[in-house]
């Protein structure tokens, strides 16, 4: 939520305000949510949390890195048993993104079938509400849905 | 190939044990480990007072200090004791330890122990899941609770499974009935050792009619959580020289050790990649004993799931690159194939005591090396390879050559 819309709902006096956080710090919420990744000055090597030094090159210097939502399925497995408060069947996914990068999460809005998930499927960034807290603060994780 | 004639340079396996795998709920994790380090070395013929270096590895007893605790069961005689830990690579790591010290001079002697009791650790599903009450970020990555299954799996078997997966999708023929094959040859073979956790033989279609876990991996693809330990006695070949005619014949050479952790490759930090530094031992194994591929008789690979076994045969370049789909439909890596893989039933059926586990890959090579090995034994054996992977990354290999004596 942006600064201006959260201005609004308070001149509003709206009894509750929802508040949203991402579920990992390197999503980037907002209008058009998107991945940041710590690129490497000199390699390029990305990563998303934050290294002491390049595990590729060894250099210390990183920049923020907006990552490309759209990626191709790699791999990818439907979990059947999952641990305990995990809903499943779910499809969890190795995808690549246009511009390179290897992310990890589940492919969502999508059958958890072996029939409708496939190995190179196109897919995009999506964002979905997972829970909320006890000061009523909403948690959004990222998955990837077919494009 | 036969080995070399001893020329006092090399280390051997003297003396190798290992505890039946399974549930020992009358016995704890010290009993099972003296158990086998003191047959090890019955085996070998020595005693505790022969033993320069002790190394012990069980992985959920790192802190606990697993090598004082087995001396203190078996003979507290003042021998530098390294405890190891190093993920599913646990047992191998201490192999090369009690390797590096023979190679360096400092001993003539050492023992090897791992081990490890889990019980019914329940470890298909993954961790469960806390829940906070208030949403803060934490740790490297900012999460403000747990990322399993939102952010993909950390489960095991769908980790595993992805990683098939990404082989499947690199290269042709590869799917779930290959996967499959690989747990049908596993429970199959295991049905011939008797030191196994599980010995049922399951027809392919069972094995993919079993509740899946994580697709494709099927409950009967997915390795047991155990109890167990294996031990090996390792020498030197000047002080080899100097033992018993039987000794040195049922001695077999350590022709390579080697252990590799994973490079930097860009899907690593989202998915481990086993493959890479399978590859690299691999190559460093092969270069170091000068065995090929094509020489060795029989191999015991790590095959915590069945997905990742067929990687490996490409990995350890038994097979053509990509055609592990091809060597598994043509029988390659079967009992009667051209080169037998986990012929002990692998940690699929023979089970994974995670610290346990790459010792005792050691103690099967070297029990059909010395033609031991009962109606499990791969006839004529000369040459065998052992494998394990510790996720995180380690990989261990080691490459056994039979005496020429």
């Amino acid at each position: 939520m942006t600064k201006k819309a959260a201005r609004k709902t308070t001149a509003k006096k709206a009894s509750a305000p929802t508040q949203q956080v991402p579920l990992v710090d390197y999503l980037r919420l907002g209008a058009r949510p998107y991945l940041r990744a710590h690129e490497c000055t000199r390699c390029g090597a990305r990563y998303f949390d934050r290294r002491n030094a390049c595990a590729k090159c060894g250099k210390t210097e990183f920049k923020n890195a907006r990552v490309k939502n759209a990626a191709r399925v790699k791999a990818f497995t439907i979990v059947h048993r999952a641990a305990p408060g995990i809903p499943a069947p779910y499809v969890s996914a190795i995808v690549t993104t246009e511009d390179g990068t290897t992310v990890r999460s589940n492919i969502v809005n999508c059958e958890p079938s072996p029939d409708t998930v496939k190995l190179g499927m196109k897919v995009k960034l999506t964002t979905y509400p997972i829970g909320t807290d006890d000061n009523g603060c909403e948690a959004v994780a990222y998955g990837y849905q077919p494009a | 190939m036969p080995a070399d004639p001893n020329n006092g340079d090399d280390v051997w396996v003297l003396g190798t044990h290992m505890t039946k795998f399974g549930r020992y709920p009358d016995k704890d994790w010290v009993d099972l480990a003296s158990e086998s380090a003191m047959a090890a070395m019955a085996d070998g013929k020595v005693t505790i007072h022969d033993m320069e270096i002790l190394a012990a590895g069980s992985l959920f007893n790192a802190s606990a200090g697993p090598g004082q605790r087995i001396q203190k069961q078996i003979g507290q005689t003042g021998i530098p004791v390294y405890n190891v830990a190093n993920a599913c690579a646990t047992g191998a790591t201490a192999i090369r330890t009690v390797y590096m010290a023979i190679k360096a001079g400092e001993a003539e002697m050492g023992l090897a122990v791992g081990v490890e009791q889990m019980g019914k650790m329940g470890m298909l599903t993954g961790a469960t899941k806390k829940e906070s009450k208030t949403y803060e970020p934490g740790g490297r990555f900012g999460a403000v609770t747990g990322v399993d299954g939102y952010l993909g799996t950390e489960g095991m078997p769908g980790v595993f499974a992805q990683a098939g997966m990404e082989y499947a999708n690199d290269h042709d023929g590869v799917g779930f009935e290959q996967f499959a094959k690989v747990a049908y040859k596993n429970h199959m073979n295991s049905t011939l050792n008797p030191l196994a956790q599980y010995r049922k033989e399951f027809s392919l279609e069972e094995v993919m009619g079993a509740p899946v876990m994580s697709y494709p991996n099927t409950l009967l693809m997915c390795c047991p959580t155990g109890d167990g330990a294996a031990s090996v006695v390792l020498v030197s070949g000047e002080r080899l020289k100097s033992m018993s005619k039987r000794a040195q014949k049922r001695a077999v050479k350590i022709s390579a050790s080697v252990l590799t952790s994973d490079p930097w490759t860009e899907s690593g930090q989202v998915l481990p990649d086993v493959n890479t530094l399978t590859r690299n031992a691999a190559q460093q194994a092969y270069e170091k004993s000068g065995v090929d591929p094509s020489d060795l008789d029989l191999v015991e690979l790590h095959d915590c799931f069945a997905t990742a076994e067929l990687l490996h045969y490409d990995n350890l370049g038994l097979c053509e690159r990509g055609g592990a789909g091809d060597w598994i439909d043509s029988g390659g890596p079967f009992r009667d194939g051209a080169t037998p893989v986990n012929i002990s039933g692998g940690l699929i059926s023979k089970g994974h005591p995670i610290g346990a586990t790459g010792v005792a890959n050691v103690y099967e090579v070297t029990t059909h090396l010395r033609g031991e090995a009962g109606d499990r034994q791969v006839k004529g054996a000369k040459v065998g390879l052992t494998h394990v992977i510790g996720l995180g990354s380690s990989c261990g290999i080691h490459v056994l050559e039979k005496a020429a004596v």
